[in-house]
């Protein structure tokens, strides 16, 4: 809400040397908070100025200037003999705009002018050969509306050459700009700036609405012919003519001027004139030109799918919620938001039907949300209005149309239906200072609440508050402490520590996603943080088969980009996009990592609930409500590229390989004590040929391993990236509350390699699983050459482990050993038809 | 060795002799001196005191004489051999010091040279920050709560009093799921965490619900469509708009050093009444007088904005299942990124959230 300052003392009585940054420090103490102080800054020496005699001269660049003797009134400077007309007292000004003519009234800025448009102070310079002592001003240089690139052309007889231009324009006008919060809506007017300020200093407040509200009979003879059909809708409805405005008359100059101070356009004197009142009294109005209108004014439901041009030029197809105000022909206005285009006021309208009218706010919110369409009216309408005024509002304007349009005010208003009676609020005396902590009696309760314009009446320990009708925000208890701590002060809260019960500490997955995320560090890896959208162009680019489930996403109705129409299903993309970035910055190696929730859908057309709020939901409908949502579990990607080792002085380092990634899960894995099985599998985005799936208790919980070089290209990244991917909640899940205990043998160890020949075909970890498991005396197996060659038969491959053998209480006979050794081979070849190598 | 004295005859014995088993003993010294290497030494081990050296046969021969030769016989070898062994160990030891100490200097490297060849990992600082908030809290006995950030939109609205036709809903610049009757969204807050706590747990309840969150707001240097807050809920009996206060002017000073301080702005939330935007004491010049005109971070108001809180409005508290006669609680909210962004001067928002290593990376694994 922007607040012309001047325009606010005209209802308040502020002290006189008051600033504005301190009235603007006590509004934001009282909920009206300053977002900015807006002022010209143009300083000096700016009038008005007629201009005498004009002279076009042709310069060598192509430009034609102007030459002119421009009369400043008491400014006149008749040092500069050379111009045309130097006979009469003037100033010499060149200009290079041509939207003027002699006998214009144009704004000049004399030397000593400050334009903060222009960022420097104007003064007399040579130029075109002559010195132009000062300058002809355009909107832009003023930073007013308008044509902004002309040269401002006052309207004639509007001001004398030689006044001051700045406060003409309303230059040196400052204008609060406050951030109003949806409650206070009364905010949204002078009255209500007005008032609060009047609160906030003790001073006296002047109600612009407590004029005498009808000086026409109610249904008179010009009263227009109003029928409200849904009183639910629309329960007070004011309307009044003013007939014979004369079309030619602007605007007044402090009438535009204060209504584009405060934001709004100047259009025509009716339409500035339903502007200004609105800001006035915090009202919509709306007018109608009464010569297109046919027949009495209905109010009632759009039927779904019935049409309206609203003067904005968008026909917009409505439902039942929305309400209408239609004429003989059809809709005319969209109730409470936007008039129509179709009998909208033109420039040349002379009768108008004003229009005042409660519409219910929660209507008015959800038109303005389901249209897309937050008009000044609906802003108001939608947080509420004071019900209590629409008789009024149009007599304001129907006065200030007379006063300024030379109209008449037809005999009559329409007024139909009466603002309804609000409910009071009955609350204990100490509940203020209970819920806030400031002594607060009863008295100063009172006195705060009054200064509102509330009504209080005091029973013992009871308060009943009749809120005043402008305060539609006021309807519980608390509302009513809220009220009385804003005067009494916020800061006047004092500050107590409370004590907590003892509290259990972290949960177990807290504690847990907390290692993952050291241990992930630890690995080298950089922790970045995504935006969880996605879309089919990531999906592609992944070689994600069509009818792959991650394919299947959250989908949102209002994404920010249509390329990420929904909640990504997976990390990988955007750790893909990320690493694109990085490497296109010029990072060779990379090695990122995010833990964030991915999320699957549900089957079918889930639909969360919508449950009353008079009282807590029961287990089974919280359950049901839950059960709606997507599975939203916490994952860890991983992805890896250019050196795991880096290459330097001491030698050529390693990459990123496949391994890197499945080492990392395992490593998450065994940091939470949970064991992990790593199978061959094929699984986009990875390299068919060298991914492994995570798998826990049967279960894939997730993938790690080279990525395909088609989806790399598809990306433009360099070969051989790896990734992983893992669902972090099902590792979480399997991690047991007591960890792997420790469970050694001071026995002395055996060792035993063993080289065993198996098809190429069979996984290594098969054969170590084996062996492992073949002996209890068998304590490790591990793998430490992998062969094929000349020395093995065609289609086989030789793995050579090292078993450490050892037993929990006694020493190793040569016979536990042999017994260990054949038992472990009979296993492997049993398993895996491994054999032992010749 | 000479030859066996079968006639058991006394004998002169050569090797024995006085002069001979000196110039043996002469000899071995002299060798055990000259040595310089471990090898000349294991040479000098050999040739003068293993079992084939002069002085060893020499001690051999002493069984040949007459039994009262042996005496004086036996003393002299054994002598020459005692000092033999002294000079060799003492020799030794000083061979293997200056072997040593030549190995220590041709091993010596140039230690300035760079060994970067393992990548060195760090974690997000809103990661960091957020764990950081949350030991502040549960250092005063409260408990961190989590929920799903695809959510009910009874729980992001309505049951925190912002009705189907609430002006506020707007103002939240929602992301909605498919289908609009689907009723989800994406979180606007962590407010719903709140609800759910109270939803399923009886007060005394104090939680801190850290989590990110989601606007419909284009990205740009101080706006995202992804951001991260922390908010704190506590319902007990007889708590006020006091004990708010206190626990933020606690949390400020955790995080920002003893002096610290909070103070309150009138504003609106729905689901809190009385509510109020909380400023901290510039964490930088702390408002002193001749600091705060040319303080960049408050850009000289001596404070700085850091969140939204206020008193749980009863109407949540009733939509959530708790008596709203017995029980007042309040709640608060800050936002984690703007804290780093402002605490950190990062000056654009979007280096949170585009990955690019280099912002991580200095913040290492703690902040």
């Amino acid at each position: 809400m922007k607040v012309p300052v001047s325009w606010l003392r005209q209802y308040v009585d502020l002290p006189e040397d008051l600033s504005t940054v301190e009235l603007a420090a006590r509004l934001t103490a009282f909920d009206l908070k300053l977002e900015e102080i807006e002022s010209s800054g143009i300083s000096g020496p700016l009038v008005v100025g007629r201009v005498l005699n004009l002279v076009k001269e042709e310069q060598k660049n192509g430009k034609t200037i102007n030459w002119c003797r421009v009369d400043v009134g008491a400014h006149n400077d008749a040092s500069v003999p050379d111009a045309p007309g130097d006979d009469v007292p003037s100033r010499g000004i060149i200009c290079g705009a041509h939207n003027f003519v002699e006998g214009d009234l144009v704004v000049v800025s004399l030397p000593g002018t400050v334009l903060p448009a222009l960022g420097f102070e104007i003064g007399a310079r040579k130029t075109y050969g002559h010195v132009s002592d000062g300058m002809i001003c355009s909107g832009a240089e003023l930073g007013v509306p308008g044509d902004a690139d002309g040269i401002i052309v006052l309207n004639p007889g509007s001001a004398q050459p030689g006044d001051d231009a700045i406060a003409l324009l309303g230059l040196g006008e400052e204008v609060l700009d406050l951030e109003v919060n949806p409650d206070r809506a009364y905010a949204l007017s002078l009255r209500g700036v007005a008032r609060d300020a009047a609160i906030a200093f003790g001073v006296p407040f002047h109600d612009p609405a407590a004029l005498e509200a009808v000086t026409v009979a109610t249904d008179g003879p010009g009263a227009y012919p109003v029928v409200v059909e849904d009183p639910t809708a629309c329960p007070v409805f004011a309307a009044l003519t003013v007939t014979g405005i004369d079309p030619s008359v602007p605007t007044p100059a402090w009438l535009a001027q204060r209504i584009q101070l405060a934001g709004m356009r100047s259009i025509s004197l009716a339409v500035d004139v339903t502007n200004y009142v609105m800001l006035e009294l915090g009202f919509p109005i709306h007018g109608y030109d009464r010569s297109r209108l046919r027949g009495p004014l209905v109010v009632r439901r759009a039927a779904d799918g019935e049409k309206l041009t609203t003067l904005d030029g968008v026909t917009r197809v409505l439902t039942s919620d929305d309400a209408l105000v239609t004429d003989d022909r059809g809709p005319v206005g969209l109730g409470g938001v936007m008039g129509g285009q179709e009998v909208e006021m033109t420039p040349a309208t002379t009768d108008v039907v004003i229009e005042a009218a409660v519409w219910t706010a929660p209507m008015i919110a959800r038109t303005a949300r389901t249209q897309r369409l937050s008009s000044e009216a609906a802003k108001r309408n939608e947080r509420g209005v004071d019900p209590t005024l629409p008789a009024r509002a149009v007599r304001r304007v129907a006065d200030l149309l007379v006063e300024y349009g030379g109209g008449t005010l037809a005999e009559g208003l329409t007024l139909i239906g009466e603002a309804p009676v609000r409910a009071d609020i009955v609350l204990r005396a100490d509940l203020p200072a209970r819920v806030t902590g400031v002594e607060i009696d009863t008295v100063a309760a009172v006195e705060a609440l009054e200064a509102n314009g509330c009504a209080v009446e005091v029973d013992h320990e009871w308060l009943t508050v009749t809120p005043p009708p402008w305060r539609s925000d006021l309807t519980d208890p608390y509302d009513v402490v809220e009220e009385v701590l804003r005067v009494v002060g916020y800061d006047r809260v004092p500050s107590i520590l409370p004590v907590a019960p003892a509290g259990r500490g972290l949960t177990k997955a807290q504690r847990l996603r907390r290692r993952v995320g050291t241990v992930l560090a630890g690995e080298g890896l950089v922790e970045v943080k995504t935006f969880p959208f996605a879309g089919t162009a990531d999906w592609d680019r992944m070689g994600l088969a069509p009818d792959d489930v991650r394919r299947r996403q959250v989908m949102l109705e209002n994404p920010l980009s249509a390329e990420e129409p929904g909640m990504s299903t997976t990390l990988l993309a955007g750790l893909l996009r990320s690493l694109v970035l990085n490497i296109g910055r010029g990072h060779p190696d990379v090695h990122i990592t995010e833990t964030g929730r991915v999320f699957l859908p549900r089957g079918g057309d889930a639909e969360a609930p919508i449950y009353g709020v008079d009282r807590r939901p029961t287990p089974d409908e919280l359950a049901t409500l839950d059960a709606a949502l997507p599975h939203q579990p916490y994952h860890v990607g991983i992805v890896m590229s250019g050196e795991r080792v880096r290459s330097g002085w001491a030698g050529a380092g390693r990459p990123a390989q496949w391994a890197d990634a499945v080492a990392v899960v395992q490593h998450l894995a065994s940091t939470l004590h949970v064991d992990v099985e790593v199978r061959q599998a094929q699984q986009a985005p990875w390299h068919p040929g060298r991914c492994a799936a995570i798998v826990l208790a049967d279960e894939v919980i997730g993938h790690a391993g080279e990525l395909h070089p088609r989806v790399l290209k598809a990306y433009g990244l360099p070969a051989r990236v790896v990734a992983a991917e893992v669902d972090l909640d099902a590792l979480i899940a399997a991690s047991p509350e007591i960890g792997t205990r420790p469970d050694f043998s001071s026995f002395p160890v055996a060792k035993e390699d063993l080289a065993l020949v198996v098809d190429v075909s069979v996984p290594a970890g098969d054969v170590q699983a084996a062996l492992a498991a073949a002996s209890p005396l068998i304590e490790s197996a591990r793998l430490f050459d992998v062969y094929t060659g000349e020395q093995v038969p065609e289609g086989k491959k030789s793995l050579a482990f090292a078993l450490r053998l050892r037993a929990p209480d006694r020493t190793l006979t040569d016979e536990d050993i042999r017994t260990a050794r054949e038992a472990a081979l009979a296993t492997a070849g049993a398993a895996t038809g491994a054999t032992l190598r010749a | 060795m000479s030859a066996p004295n079968s006639s058991y005859d006394p004998v002169e014995v050569t090797p024995l002799r006085s002069d001979e088993v000196e110039r043996m003993r002469d000899e071995a010294l002299a060798a055990i001196a000259a040595a310089v290497t471990p090898d000349d030494l294991q040479k000098v081990r050999v040739e003068h005191v293993g079992d084939r050296s002069p002085i060893a046969l020499a001690n051999r021969e002493i069984g040949a004489l007459q039994p009262q030769a042996r005496k004086e016989a036996g003393q002299r070898v054994g002598q020459a051999r005692g000092a033999i062994n002294q000079a060799l160990a003492a020799r030794t030891a000083e061979v293997e010091a200056a072997e040593e100490e030549r190995a220590l200097v041709t091993e010596a490297v140039d230690v300035t040279l760079p060994w970067d060849v393992s990548p060195v990992g760090a974690r997000h600082p809103v990661t960091t920050l957020s764990e950081h908030i949350a030991d502040i809290f549960v250092a005063m006995g409260w408990e961190i709560a989590e929920g799903p950030e695809v959510e009910a939109e009874w729980l992001n609205f309505d049951a925190l009093n912002l009705g189907p036709d609430h002006p506020a809903r707007t103002m939240q610049d929602t992301f909605w799921v498919t289908p609009e009757r689907a009723a989800m969204v994406l979180r606007t807050h962590t407010s719903p965490v709140q609800a759910r706590t109270m939803l399923t747990r009886q007060p005394p309840i104090y939680v801190a619900c850290p989590g990110r969150v989601f606007r419909t707001d284009e990205l740009d240097a101080t706006h995202s469509p992804v951001f991260h807050q922390v908010e704190g809920l506590a319902i007990d009996e007889g708590l006020s708009m006091a004990h708010l206060k206190g626990t933020l002017d606690h949390f400020a000073q955790a995080i920002y050093g003893d002096g610290m301080t909070t103070r309150f702005r009138p504003s609106y939330f729905p689901f809190t009444e009385p509510s109020a935007e909380m400023d901290l004491l510039c964490y930088v010049c702390h408002d002193e007088p001749d600091a705060v005109a040319d303080c960049r971070t408050c850009k000289g108001e001596g404070w700085v904005e850091w969140g939204g809180c206020g008193v749980v409005n009863p109407r949540v508290l009733i939509a959530c299942g708790v008596d709203p006669e017995r029980y007042s609680g309040f709640a608060f909210g800050i936002g984690i990124d703007r804290t780093i962004t402002s605490r950190y001067d990062i000056a654009d928002l979007r280096d949170l959230f585009d990955g690019d290593i280099r912002f991580t990376e200095p913040f290492g694994v703690e902040l």
